[in-house]
């Protein structure tokens, strides 16, 4: 072999190399914090918005978007949904391939009606889900997240404090992300759209 | 009543109706809007208070005719927890300005008289600390507006 042919030969072999190292996922540029090995795959056993069993492997083959919060959050739960629901829009009709699921903290008020009727009315790829609190909270210890029912008012009412944090998960059901909700929407919709593409 | 007690009546008068020419009088509300909940859930109302005066106002609470209570609360998310607390006071500063915006403060409107409808306009009625009011018109607005 020529010596020129052979620096040619060296050079395709980087390139390639290169465009290899570009492909795999670990290189993928994400925005948002990268959990994927820290946390364990999406599993879980509750009752969706429409009061039917549903478990993590029923969402298998979509993007997920977990958060925890309740309905009788005015402000936090809201804002964090509206924002989702503007990320799933931007990212297109894609994002037919993501759900919402958003997980009671509050399963003595929160029933399925209520969470059908909520969920609903921030985007038709949110799914509401409760059960028993002694599923919620396995789920909410799986992922390292808490809530806290605090002291009921004089009229009855009370808050739930709650961890604030999406939970980002690929179509095989891996724990891939972490926003916070301060995190941008121009962020959401980057990785987002990065963790549809690279599913299958 | 003596002829004598009439000018301190009169007095009187004047300096209770000097205080109710309060601190609502130097404050304009602008944005106001409600994140209409479905289900009679509580909703979120939202303003921007600019305070012309010379001296701080003090907003101390509101009232709707169209909801049994309207509350002033405050959101956080620090330390990655989302929590809500009671609000008794917030004060404008004299020619400043307070945003009551999502994620921070904000009313917590429970119990619609009737069902609002996005597009609705509610008057919800601000009370300051020197007993002073100003009636506002918020706009209702979808869950998932931003």
């Amino acid at each position: 072999m020529k010596p020129l042919r052979l620096v040619r030969l060296v050079l395709l072999l980087g390139v390639a190399l290169l465009l290899a190292a570009c492909h795999r996922e670990e290189a993928l540029p994400w925005r948002l914090t990268n959990i994927s090995g820290h946390m364990p795959d999406l599993d879980f056993q509750l009752t969706d918005d429409n009061g039917k069993p549903v478990t993590g492997e029923d969402y298998r083959g979509k993007v997920v978007l977990l958060y925890f919060g309740y309905t009788h959050c005015p402000d936090v739960c809201p804002l964090t949904l509206a924002h989702l629901h503007a990320v799933l829009q931007r990212v297109g009709p894609k994002a037919d391939g993501a759900r919402i699921l958003f997980v009671s903290v509050d399963p003595a008020r929160d029933t399925p009606a209520i969470m059908h009727a909520y969920v609903n009315a921030f985007d038709k790829r949110a799914v509401g889900l409760t059960g028993t609190p002694r599923a919620l909270e396995a789920l909410s210890k799986r992922y390292r997240s808490a809530f806290t029912r605090e002291p009921s008012q004089a009229n009855g009412q009370y808050e739930v404090s709650h961890s604030s944090a999406i939970y980002l998960f690929d179509r095989q059901g891996r724990a891939r992300l972490l926003a916070t909700p301060a995190a941008s929407q121009d962020d959401l919709v980057h990785d987002l759209y990065l963790l549809l593409e690279t599913g299958t | 009543m003596t002829l004598r007690s009439l000018p301190l009546l009169l007095a009187g008068l004047l300096a209770a109706g000097a205080a109710h020419a309060g601190q609502a009088d130097h404050v304009r509300a602008a944005n106001a809007w409600i994140r209409v909940m479905p289900a009679s859930l509580p909703a979120g109302g939202y303003v921007t208070l600019r305070n012309e005066g010379d001296q701080p106002a003090v907003l101390d609470g509101a009232s709707s005719a169209a909801y049994a209570s309207v509350m002033l609360h405050e959101s956080s998310t620090d330390t990655g927890m989302g929590r809500m607390r009671m609000v008794d006071r917030l004060t404008v500063p004299a020619h400043g300005q307070v945003a009551l915006a999502p994620g921070g403060y904000h009313f917590m409107l429970m119990s619609a008289a009737t069902p609002v409808q996005p597009g609705q306009t509610v008057q919800v009625t601000l009370h300051f600390a020197d007993g002073s009011t100003l009636a506002t018109d918020f706009l209702a607005k979808p869950a998932n507006a931003l």
